[in-house]
């Protein structure tokens, strides 16, 4: 399990290493990075002496691992619109985005797994087709879409949940159901999946001859099982949503980091988008490792292959 | 579990549901506060480091300027300044007003204008609006309640900056913690007093209750101005309906259409100095040779109705415009220059004449408005122009466009509601970064009327630089941009063509 574990770590870091190449390159290849800096209006020697004074006139590998060297002490440097260090304006955005991605797959586990548990009892059944379409529907429509229909039924027209920032736990409801929505056929089918396969299982079949309840049965024996590969998938699909984040946090108004990368992709700022395209891929990568090594723990037949 | 105790846990459920789910009472006229939305972030609440809209609001409540031109006569009235003269033509004397005290308490007087002239007009300070410092030289203490201010070169149009961007901060407290600090906490002079800056998330203001009673901008009546920042349009309306927020401005056409059906809103389109127009590089360096061919360029006007657009894409208040200036600045005019009327077929017939008879292919850069971007892809298409649409942020497009990538852009131009050609046309013509035509003749007459202190000589000169740009149909000038306005019904509110709203004027019914 340890030689597993070790293994999939340093997969990740090799990945983690090529996406901060890839981010660094994109920015460097994108613009030039001393006129951005310089700003609107700036002359021709404004520039080269920036370039000078700041490196861009060595050569790309070097300036990567320069660049590199730094963002490992997560020094990024200063955000060109804002002009404060970029590690301070990602340590204040940070939490809001936490609390969103936790919120929204914990709203998602909540949806699925009843779901999944609702179709697998009635396999190939009306009620088994209607559970997945219902979670089909979240992954079909547009985020921002759905987003504003809630806005616009529980905000506008019930009135019984704000509408945008984050002030309170209440400003989190609408952005989560809109985030965690499209998690759920995923989670759903997982669930489904695996509680078919349990409930065929000889132990449920000595369960129910001892003649134990049928929720203990279900939610005691079968469920607990059924639902541990669904963790693992859970903590990819968090990834994920941080990626979707960027939508969810400007639509609702948000200060997290999916906000601040929509901000610093509109005013080219380029130090910001490098920061948060790196953190956020690392805690993605970070999230399939721990999914890998659960998946692998939970099923020795994986570490094994 | 017998019936009736179902149905209490019920309502006891739902009493729970609705007392946790309150929201705080919708405030607004009853504490007398307005909240208000933006969509912009400024970088800074700093009034010489950030250059979006929302920054000059923001300003204009929270600072000063020397002299206040009246929205509604154009006439410059004294504010921080009592009176003025012009020495020479490069000097301006002020004599500034007493008594005047910054929110923090310092005492207003000559120190605090020389200090923030001489900061901000220094280019190594940085600061992010350069056109409106860059013409300052320097500035003088002459006595505690007198300055002169030394101009580059004549600059005619110094007043209507020195009544618009240019504001006053207190030099003490500008000098301890520079713009980073005065974003912060912003210290001004002016009738609402910054109580609370959430960066990117809130700006809270109160009113100021020690405003000087000379000025010319009237007491405030609303005690707390909360403006927030609102990135998605969709999202304000949302709000706005919801009683969430109390005015929203820059609302999509179709948007405020619909709003209008709602019995507690009001909807108001109200004309801005922000005009549209498409360049087109004509240059050396144009990455479109095509249109370097005046015919090409006339063609591409006459194919298109500005006129239909006004009425479905544009919206209400607007109008057609002849030359690239907005008709209310200081010299703008369109006299003696050409109309090009929507006519297709002259316009195929200008292509055909200029071996062009199957029309051809054409990048088209655009950043904002994009209906009407669209809607002017269809006119071209039907004379055989097909132009393909390159949809990206203002920042984004303005670099390609001075790196020579984009050669036909779809723009709009506010003039930082400065009410004088000078903030506009030359920004376009006189050779600077955005220049695509390099005409000689054009930047002389331009930097004639700059230049001039003789209003009747700045009038001529820019009369022949604006016909010789429609002569040589070097933009497609468009029409000047509404803005529409959707607010309560109850809030008393006025827009005005400089875009600004001014919420010290403003009340609840």
């Amino acid at each position: 399990m340890l030689q597993y574990a070790l293994k999939r770590a340093v997969l990740a870091l090799l990945v983690a290493l090529t996406v901060s190449l890839v981010c660094f390159l994109l920015v460097n290849l994108s613009t030039d990075v001393a006129t951005a800096m310089a700003g609107e209006g700036a002359t021709a020697e404004t520039i080269d002496a920036i370039r000078k004074q700041y490196g861009f006139d060595r050569p790309l590998p070097v300036q990567y691992l320069e660049w590199l060297g730094r963002a490992t002490f997560g020094d990024f440097g200063d955000s060109l619109y804002f002009r404060t260090p970029v590690a301070a304006l990602v340590a204040e955005r940070m939490p809001t985005t936490m609390i969103l991605g936790a919120a929204a797959i914990g709203f998602a586990l909540l949806l699925s797994i009843p779901l999944g548990v609702v179709a697998a009892l009635r396999p190939n059944s009306w009620v088994d087709r209607l559970t997945l379409t219902i979670a089909v529907v979240g992954q079909a429509m547009p985020s921002f879409w759905f987003a504003l229909l809630l806005m616009f039924l529980f905000g506008v027209t019930l009135k019984i949940l704000p509408i945008s920032g984050g002030d309170t736990w209440q400003h989190f409801i609408l952005p989560s159901v809109a985030l965690g929505y499209y998690a759920t056929p995923a989670i759903m089918r997982l669930t489904r999946s695996g509680m078919l396969e349990v409930l065929e299982s000889d132990y449920i079949r000595t369960a129910r001859a001892k003649g134990l309840r049928n929720t203990s049965v279900l939610f005691k024996h079968a469920l607990r099982n059924a639902v541990a590969p669904v963790v693992a998938l859970a903590a990819v699909q968090l990834g994920f949503m941080l990626g979707g984040s960027v939508v969810i946090e400007t639509v609702f108004a948000l200060n997290g980091l999916g906000y601040l990368a929509w901000e610093a992709i509109s005013h080219n700022d380029f130090p910001v988008v490098q920061a948060v395209v790196l953190l956020i891929s690392l805690v993605y990568i970070v999230l399939t490792l721990l999914a890998d090594v659960a998946n692998a723990w939970l099923d020795p037949r994986i570490r094994i292959s | 579990m017998p019936t009736h105790r179902y149905r209490t846990l019920l309502h006891a459920t739902l009493l729970a549901a609705a007392v946790a789910f309150a929201l705080p009472a919708q405030a607004g006229k009853r504490d007398n506060s307005v909240k208000l939305a933006s969509n912009q972030v400024p970088e800074s609440l700093d009034a010489y480091f950030n250059n979006v809209r929302v920054g000059v609001i923001l300003a204009h409540h929270i600072w000063d300027t020397l002299v206040y031109r009246d929205p509604k006569t154009n006439e410059y009235k004294p504010s921080l300044a009592t009176a003025w003269r012009w020495v020479n033509d490069t000097t301006l004397e002020f004599d500034l007003r007493r008594g005047v005290k910054f929110h923090n308490g310092e005492a207003f007087d000559a120190d605090d204008v020389v200090h923030t002239l001489n900061f901000v007009s220094k280019p190594e300070n940085k600061s992010t609006t350069q056109q409106n410092v860059n013409w300052i030289g320097s500035a003088e203490k002459v006595d505690q309640f007198k300055v002169r201010i030394k101009l580059k070169k004549p600059f005619p149009a110094a007043l209507e900056y020195l009544a618009g961007p240019v504001v006053m901060y207190p030099n003490e407290y500008y000098a301890k913690v520079g713009p980073k600090g005065m974003s912060e906490k912003p210290v001004g002079s002016g009738p609402y007093m910054v109580s609370e800056h959430q960066p990117g998330r809130l700006v809270r203001m109160k009113r100021n209750p020690d405003y000087f009673k000379a000025s010319p901008k009237p007491q405030p009546k609303i005690e707390t101005l909360e403006l927030r920042l609102i990135p998605d349009q969709n999202t304000q309306t949302a709000e706005l309906m919801a009683g969430g927020l109390d005015w929203i401005f820059n609302v999509p056409p179709d948007q405020a259409q619909q709003l209008k059906g709602v019995p507690s809103l009001a909807v108001v389109a109200g004309e801005t100095m922000r005009v549209v127009f498409f360049t087109m590089a004509s240059d050396e360096k144009t990455p479109t040779p095509i249109l370097k061919d005046v015919r090409v360029r006339k063609a591409i006007i006459h194919a298109i109705n500005r006129q239909a657009m006004l009425k479905t894409v544009v919206g209400e208040s607007a109008r057609v415009i002849h030359t690239l200036c907005f008709p209310a600045q200081f010299g703008c005019t369109d006299e003696g220059a050409p109309r090009y009327a929507y006519d297709p077929a002259k316009a195929k017939a200008l292509l055909a004449e200029a071996g062009h008879p199957n029309g051809f292919e054409i990048d088209l850069y655009a950043y904002r408005e994009r209906p009407q971007t669209e809607a002017v892809i269809g006119y071209l298409r039907a004379v055989g122009i097909k132009a393909n649409l390159r949809f990206m942020q203002y920042a984004a497009m303005r670099d390609a466009i001075r790196e020579h990538k984009a050669g036909f852009a779809h723009q709009t131009w506010g003039s930082f509601s400065v009410n004088d050609v000078s903030a506009s046309t030359p920004v376009y013509f006189k050779y600077l970064a955005d220049d695509v035509t390099r005409d000689p003749e054009v930047r002389d007459l331009l930097d004639a009327g700059d230049t001039s202190v003789k209003a009747a000589v700045r009038q001529v000169a820019y009369k022949n630089a604006l016909k010789k740009i429609a002569e040589e149909a070097y933009i497609v000038p468009m029409y000047s941009l509404p803005v529409y306005y959707a607010y309560s019904k109850d809030l008393q509110f006025q827009p005005y063509p400089d875009e600004l709203p001014r919420f010290w004027e403003y009340r609840w019914k």
